[in-house]
């Protein structure tokens, strides 16, 4: 393909391959960036979703950031996101590099614990519910007294089963990004660390976790900026409550947009969101140094 | 090479602006009147046996009528809510609009999406008089009807479970007084007085809504629904609070009743597998504990009572809250031929004699008069005259709270009854987070 067949062949090559982005760009730009400007734009106005919309300034963005709600529905995001992160990141690890192993049982697990990646969170979230059920759930019906707590009616054990739920449902996914990373470790590194007289879990601090340093970012960054938009299992099981002990950003936008009839406030936590998510990405991306594209065996 | 290129590009192109542009298109598009030109559309709930009532309706209607038809799209309860809203928003709204009334409804008039049907009601005086008349005040916004009350009427209930209260050997509660007494009584048997789906908030609600009528009597709420400034400090609103709160603490509620959610049942479960004594609810509830408790509306083990008097309360003990009925209004942005359509349906469509029976037959008291003999010669003769009964004798009927007021207004008082119940607001700052948001 890089045959060069003369300065025209490379002039149109140059000529064409940004159309080929075209199609990506047209989408990019109708499904996100569109929207994005409506949300903006919208956030300056008071509307109820049914009738006309009347700009009015930073009414809604004075009404948002008054709001004792907004605060605290900031804290428990970014509670649920570091729990979460904090629980998740080691386990994945771990079972990433564990199941990098090349026997047959752990390929045989592996597949077992991408179980929970194939459900949706909605049916996760009613599964759950159904087993946490106080009276009728998995305490009653095995008569074991430590099982049939108010799960989801206190404020911090509700937090917990969110919490819980969320790290059963993405750690699989997670372990298997570390898998993958754990696998294009070469051989080399660990059968000179051997020669040296390193055990195994030497060999896991000063080579496996070095080495998956960039895989850390890609599933942090998708960690962190997915549980800024937790919705749709939060919605099901808990609806935001005990009171608003699990009422996340995301959530506290629906229930203003769509349950309070309030477009304009929603609008302005919706940029609230965005504003967040990029930063936080920004900032993983920093984190992780300008370069990286930098080769990850230098060295060895 | 480069031919190569261009022609792929040509290609991907080809391939991706036709998608792009049939993806913006289903954002636009859509049920609306710009369907078949000839026929009204309208959307209601789906969920058996109800859904089968109203489009048996329409089929009938659709079957004998000469001037159009009616097309029915069905939705389930919670999606409805949130797809009509966005469905008027967007000017696409369907030609009659099933809803609450109430705030909602008086939502759409203040945008325009609604027609006044007062001139229509006035030329047709037999639609409006076959009607219960209490049915049309969530109807009527500034005087004006917008809507055409049908269907049935639901007031909540106080039921009970007669085994349980003949194993304990106590009697149903008189006052208020009762209730607080019986309390210790079941929860020394270890059953929960009361079953609670809290969760679902508006579950939390109707123990307000009769404490304020019982105590203060309708004045209190209708104070509120007004707009007055300060109404939720009415001494009588602090007493119900303080009141249900005092109930809570006693531990009047089943263990965990803040994480049950009343759509899965789990609360209707509760009474008739005997793990709770009593339950308020809506009147719907008879109908979910006959088909899903097994022999215990059969074999005569729910009870049913309205909610009783509190000592030194002003409310009439026969005053009722609920559901007057539900209501159909007509998208002002649909054709004049549709209008017409959905006026015909209206007034020769809606609960005719066999839409009437079928209502009966499913446990539910239809809005129409002169049921009564119906009413005595169906399965669940003695519920429904109950519920006939308190409907045609209530000196005040009241809606429904969240469905009275604005979507604004309902969701932070959901808000705050969900932290009332959770202990984690006092009386005083619940009416103090509720007045900030009368008359929006």
């Amino acid at each position: 393909m890089s045959t060069p067949t003369g300065s025209t062949g490379r002039r149109d090559r140059r000529g064409i391959l940004p159309w080929l982005a075209v199609p990506a760009l047209l989408f990019f730009v109708g499904f996100a960036v569109v929207p994005l400007v409506g949300v903006l734009l919208l956030s300056f106005t008071t509307w109820d979703g049914i009738g006309g919309i009347h700009p009015s300034g930073l009414t809604s963005w004075r009404a948002v950031l008054t709001d004792p709600g907004l605060p605290h529905a900031l804290w428990v995001t970014f509670l649920v996101m570091a729990v979460s992160w904090a629980v998740q990141t080691p386990a994945s690890i771990l079972l990433g590099t564990f199941l990098a192993g090349r026997q047959r049982y752990r390929a045989v697990l592996s597949l077992v614990y991408f179980v929970p990646l194939l459900l949706s969170s909605a049916a996760i979230a009613v599964a759950y519910k159904a087993l946490l059920d106080p009276n009728f759930g998995l305490g009653a019906g095995l008569g074991t007294e430590w099982l049939s707590k108010d799960w989801l009616g206190r404020p911090w054990l509700a937090f917990g089963v969110v919490v819980f739920i969320v790290s059963w449902q993405f750690i699989p996914f997670h372990s298997l990004i570390y898998q993958g990373g754990v696998q294009q470790i070469p051989r080399s590194l660990y059968e000179a660390a051997a020669l040296d007289g390193a055990g195994r879990i030497r060999q896991f601090f000063s080579i496996t976790l070095p080495q998956l340093k960039y895989t850390i970012i890609t599933s942090s960054t998708l960690m962190v900026i997915g549980s800024l938009t937790f919705f749709d299992l939060i919605f099901v099981l808990t609806e935001g409550g005990p009171g608003d002990a699990t009422r996340v950003l995301a959530l506290d936008m629906y229930k203003r947009g769509f349950q309070a009839n309030l477009m304009g406030p929603a609008s302005a936590i919706a940029v609230v969101l965005v504003l967040m998510g990029l930063a936080i990405a920004l900032l993983l991306r920093r984190l992780g140094g300008r370069d990286a594209g930098e080769s990850q065996l230098e060295g060895a | 090479m480069a031919i190569h290129l261009s022609r792929r590009t040509l290609l991907g192109l080809a391939a991706g602006i036709p998608a792009s542009a049939a993806l913006a298109a289903c954002g636009s598009s859509g049920p609306g009147k710009d369907g078949d030109g000839g026929a009204a559309t309208y959307w209601h709930l789906s969920g058996q046996p109800q859904e089968g009532v109203r489009t048996g309706a329409v089929e009938r209607f659709n079957e004998a009528g000469s001037k159009g038809r009616i097309e029915v799209t069905t939705f389930e309860n919670d999606a409805y809510k949130t797809k009509i809203k966005t469905a008027i928003g967007a000017g696409k709204a369907p030609t009659i609009i099933w809803g609450w009334g109430g705030g909602t409804l008086r939502s759409y008039v203040r945008a325009g999406q609604v027609d006044d049907l007062t001139p229509w009601f006035d030329r047709n005086p037999e639609v409006k008089n076959r009607l219960f008349p209490s049915s049309f005040g969530a109807a009527t916004v500034d005087g004006k009807i917008y809507a055409m009350p049908f269907e049935s009427v639901e007031p909540i209930v106080l039921f009970y479970n007669k085994r349980v209260f003949d194993d304990v050997g106590v009697e149903p509660p008189q006052s208020w007084d009762d209730i607080m007494a019986l309390v210790p009584r079941f929860n020394a048997e270890g059953i929960a007085p009361f079953s609670l789906g809290g969760q679902s908030r508006w579950t939390n609600m109707m123990w307000l809504e009769f404490l304020f009528d019982r105590i203060g009597g309708p004045e209190v709420f209708q104070a509120v629904f007004d707009g007055e400034k300060d109404a939720w400090s009415h001494p009588a609103a602090i007493d119900a609070l303080t009141k249900v709160q005092d109930l809570i603490k006693a531990d009047g509620f089943i263990k965990g009743f803040s994480s049950i959610t009343a759509d899965s049942n789990a609360d209707q479960a509760l009474l008739y597998t005997g793990k709770a004594a009593m339950m308020l609810h809506g009147s719907w509830s008879y109908g979910i504990q006959q088909t899903e408790g097994g022999d215990f509306v059969s074999g005569d083990g729910l009870g049913f009572m309205n909610f009783p008097p509190v000592e030194g309360g002003k409310g009439d003990p026969g005053n009722s809250v609920g559901n007057p009925a539900q209501y159909l209004s007509i998208s002002s942005k649909a054709t004049a031929e549709q209008k017409e359509i959905a006026k015909d349906f209206f007034a020769t469509g809606v609960l005719g004699d066999q839409e009437v029976k079928e209502w009966i037959d499913t446990g539910a008291v239809p809005i129409a008069k002169g049921s009564e003999k119906l009413l005595a010669e169906s399965e669940g003769a003695e519920f429904l005259q109950f519920v006939y009964g308190i409907a045609s004798n209530a000196k005040t009927f009241g809606q429904s709270w969240d469905q009275a007021l604005s979507p604004t207004a309902a969701e932070t008082l959901l808000d705050n009854i969900a932290r009332l119940f959770q202990l984690s607001v006092s009386p005083q700052q619940f009416t103090d987070n509720l007045n900030e948001v009368i008359g929006k």
